[in-house]
């Protein structure tokens, strides 16, 4: 093969290695932008075209309100539409996030893209089809049912001298139909005249298509939304408070004026940000502007875990309890209480949150994004520039990966903010400490845990009280101008938060216990407005705390019980892919049977051990082994290997999904072993990758999956599950190991080291 | 501001920038390249790496200045969609990475890597890429392309 990118779009191809290698060039795009004379109010999903077009050159246009954030979702959703279609995979040109072209189908979270994101476009894929079918009945006189549909081109069963292609039928009339349009938001789904096919003829859907993203990324060829660029452009960058609660006392632009290249300082309330013409002078300014800034106001608590023990509750939530907890706890033979804690984390994207903003002097604005929910933050903007949602329009492009609502979407504001007041469009990106340190924080959690065990060993009951930071004191939908740092730096209230809590069960966990109370509080923000603390949806929210806490005390019951902590959770699942998960991990791990700790006691200063954790996420089952070592001098923790049997239904697409789940035990690695956000009494202390440290090249462990395809069940969810037991599967297999329980999170060498001494 | 001659990619570029500016701006915003990408700004991450006389280095470190005068290749130079470096050609086969933003110093590493050692060890390779970020953690496939160019 001489040219591995003879063309955009050319398909995949087979390539050495007996791999698939498939590319786009499409990247190489005008960026398009929203004109005076235009509106961008969403399209309305109920028509086929807001979904989905057939162009005259065969090839097939889909919008989609979702966007990819690094997992390959577009890759995936292309696949759902070809295969539908009955069409090659390389027709199919997807347009992601762009409110003015796309549906609102509430962006990226949840680990819904391909679940619930999926469903409109295969809906709409088999309308197109059937249609087509329909016009293709007309046009060669022959009934639908003998007919057939390969590669676009339609054709007489056992005559395939009698054809005509989609792009000839598209080509002859507008092909669009009313749709029925159900849900909204993640759950948005449109309904018309053609049935989805049987996933057992599914041809595409399954195939391990390589991503078309990733070869023009490794070619240098991609665009990120770092790399928008427009007219007239100026660079901005923000110059946050000294710290949470400090007021702006005064500037002094005198200090910046001498930079080559400066134009602008710009302050509204406490908010600060420079303009300059290039990057660098923009980098300068607001390094060396003199700000003076009032004491802070924040007191953030020296112990972050006795503060949230002692703090009253600003709400609580109950779960509908099951039974009665306290008797079976009273009644049962042993007993056993165990605390756990998780610390705030940082989103800490690779990049810093970039965006570029062009707002008009009438109003007139495009902002491009990397952020997950373009749709909300076009809401979100509008509201704080005073401007109609419709003169709003964000063009999602790709960005840094974001897990969460990470960064995106505040620095948008700032860019916005600053345009407007420049009349000019503004690129902004955040410096590393504004990214770490001021990006939003997923919160720090406590979960108290009792359970009674039955002469048998069985559990009889279990009562949980969480005491947590509401997960969502920033809602992931930027949806008003308050959810937005720069608008309360402005002075604008953040008055949408939600009350997020951790409780036991929802989905998380596969167990049939008869008698379970779970009670969880929130505590208030550690301030109340402006705070570099402030919490969001970071990857699989509260999922890693509440099952580090959950799994952890599952295998202290197990090893009370004296019983496998394998076999300890089968004896209390009634599930039978919970229990082929449990199993199909214990085989690919080589799981030597028997209680934890290990029995026979090991020689010399490295100890090894293994842990099991299960997880259940939005019907997705995830069983992760953990393989550790354990220097007992050091305490350092060495992950071995990561094992790990994923159920997520039907597979669209094998490999991706693989390097998704590979990338995402890594990542939940870091968290367990290393992340945690640091701060002092009013700023966060972690502003680097030396202060707030992630999985590295030498942290590596060896990793196995085993995919547990079911074509005959919906997909359930990939982005999220495989991060949720990966912390519980380690700790276990740290008390394997040494027979001493872990119960802070994150396993700092220190934090062994003082366990074991 | 001071005129610079750099060599990016092959050819000759003279542009209009203050000496102390790190290179990765200049090569963004006085030459238009993509890559490198800003990461942290403090040499500790890698996205903005490029090669500089066959070298990886940050340059986000890097004064302009000091850049002169040599052979600074960035990824897009690397290879092209036409004739991709072997290391890239590993990488897209591999299907290496997420959402790919790090990408500038994983694949630029390995290239110097393989060009030392064609056959790197465990240790060769931990020392080449102990610099380096990867926040989605794709290092699981990172190391299977890195294996598959040092096959190739």
């Amino acid at each position: 093969m001489t040219s591995l990118l003879a063309s955009s779009r050319r398909g995949f191809l087979k390539a050495g290695g007996g791999l698939l290698i498939g590319f786009s060039l499409s990247n190489s795009r005008v960026v398009p932008q929203l004109m005076a004379a235009e509106t961008s109010a969403n399209p309305a999903p109920g028509r086929l075209d807001a979904w989905l077009r057939v162009g005259t050159d065969g090839n097939i246009r889909v919008f989609t309100g979702k966007v990819d954030i690094g997992m390959g979702v577009q890759t995936a959703l292309n696949q759902i539409v070809a295969d539908e279609l009955d069409v090659a995979f390389e027709r199919i040109q997807l347009v992601m996030g762009d409110t003015s072209e796309t549906p609102d189908q509430g962006g990226v979270g949840g680990s819904t893209s391909i679940s619930a994101g999926g469903k409109p476009l295969r809906n709409a894929a088999a309308t197109a089809r059937a249609m087509l079918l329909q016009l293709g009945s007309a046009k060669l006189g022959v009934e639908p049912g003998q007919l057939q549909v390969k590669n676009g081109v339609v054709s007489v069963i056992g005559d395939s001298s009698k054809s005509v292609s989609y792009a000839e039928l598209a080509g002859a009339t507008d092909l669009n139909q009313a749709l029925r349009v159900t849900g909204g938001g993640f759950a948005l789904n449109v309904e018309g005249s053609g049935k989805p096919k049987d996933p057992a003829s599914y041809t595409i859907v399954g195939q391990s298509v390589p991503r078309i993203d990733l070869a023009p990324k490794i070619l240098g060829r991609a665009t990120y939304s770092t790399d928008v660029r427009v007219a007239g452009m100026l660079h901005g960058r923000v110059i946050r408070p000294a710290g949470a609660g400090a007021s702006l006392m005064s500037i002094d632009e005198s200090s910046i004026k001498h930079i080559p290249g400066y134009i602008k300082t710009i302050t509204k309330g406490n908010f600060v940000g420079v303009v300059a013409e290039n990057e660098w002078a923009a980098i300068r300014a607001a390094k060396e502007l003199k700000v003076n800034w009032s004491s802070p106001a924040a007191a953030f608590p020296g112990d972050l875990y006795s503060h949230m023990r002692m703090a009253q509750p600003k709400a609580t939530r109950e779960q509908p309890a099951k039974g009665d907890a306290a008797a079976a706890l009273a009644s049962s033979a042993k007993k056993v209480d165990a605390s756990y804690e998780w610390p705030f984390q940082a989103h800490a994207t690779m990049g810093p949150g970039c965006a570029v903003a062009d707002v008009r002097a009438d109003g007139v604005t495009t902002v491009w994004s990397g952020a997950q929910k373009p749709h909300a933050l076009q809401k979100g903007l509008a509201e704080m520039l005073g401007i109609p949602e419709d003169r709003m329009r964000v063009i999602w492009v790709e960005g840094s990966g974001t897990y969460g609502r990470a960064g995106d979407e505040d620095v948008a504001a700032d860019a916005a903010l600053l345009s407007q007041a420049v009349g000019k469009p503004v690129r902004v990106q955040w410096s590393r400490a504004d990214m770490t340190g001021w990006g939003g924080k997923g919160p720090a959690v406590i979960v108290d845990l009792s359970a009674g065990l039955d002469a048998q060993g069985q559990v009889t009951g279990l009562q949980l009280t969480s005491r947590a930071f509401s997960g969502t004191e920033i809602l992931p939908q930027p949806t008003s101008a308050g959810n937005m740092l720069a608008a309360q730096l402005t002075g604008t209230p953040n008055t949408t938060g939600g009350d997020e809590y951790v409780g036991w069960g929802g989905d998380t966990y596969a167990y049939n216990f008869r008698n379970v109370r779970s009670v969880g509080h929130i505590i208030a923000p550690l301030y109340v407005s402006s705070s570099p603390m402030r919490t969001t949806h970071l990857r699989d929210p509260n999922g890693p705390a509440g099952t580090f806490a959950g799994e952890s005390f599952m295998d202290e019951l197990a090893a009370e019980a004296g019983v496998d902590p394998i076999e300890f959770r089968l004896r209390h699942i009634e599930d039978p892919r919970a229990k082929v998960a449990l199993e199909a991990v214990a085989t690919k791990a080589k799981w030597q049977s028997g209680a934890s700790p290990k029995r026979t006691r090991q020689s010399g200063n490295v100890v090894s051990g293994r842990g099991i954790a299960l997880a259940l996420r939005g019907g997705t089952i995830v069983a992760t082994v953990a393989l550790v070592e354990v220097n007992r001098t050091s305490g350092e923790v060495r992950v071995q290997r990561l094992v790990c049997a994923h159920d997520c239904g039907l597979i669209v697409n094998p490999e991706a999904l693989r390097g998704t789940i590979q990338a995402n035990l890594i990542q939940s690695m870091g968290r367990a072993l290393k992340e945690e956000v640091t701060f002092d009494r009013s700023n966060v202390t972690s502003l680097d990758w030396n202060t707030y440290p992630v999985a590295r090249w030498a942290d590596i462990p060896e990793i196995e999956i085993v995919l547990l395809n079911h074509p005959e069940s919906a997909p359930t969810g990939a982005g999220e599950p495989s991060s949720r037991p990966t912390a519980a599967a380690i700790n276990n297999a740290i008390f394997d190991a040494t027979g001493v329980r872990i119960r802070r999170v994150p396993f700092t060498p220190a934090r062994i080291k003082a366990a074991l001494a | 501001m001071a005129h610079a001659s750099l060599k990016i990619n092959g050819k000759a570029h003279l542009i209009d920038v203050d000496p102390e500016c790190p290179l990765l701006y200049a090569l963004r915003d006085n030459a238009g390249l993509n890559n490198p990408r800003f990461g942290c700004g403090l040499g500790q991450c890698g996205a903005c790496t490029v090669l500089v006389n066959q070298v990886p280095v940050r340059s986000c470190m890097l004064p302009v200045a000091r850049a002169m005068g040599k052979e600074i290749v960035t990824l897009e130079g690397l290879g092209t969609p036409e004739h991709p470096h072997p290391v890239q050609k590993a990488f897209i086969e591999a299907q290496a990475f997420q959402c790919g933003y790090c990408l500038n110093g994983w694949v630029l590493a390995t290239k110097a890597l393989l060009d030392k050692h064609p056959h790197p060890t465990d240790d060769q390779m931990a020392s080449a890429f102990e610099g380096l970020i990867c926040r989605c953690g794709s290092h699981a496939q990172i190391a299977a392309a890195v294996r598959l160019a040092a096959r190739a």
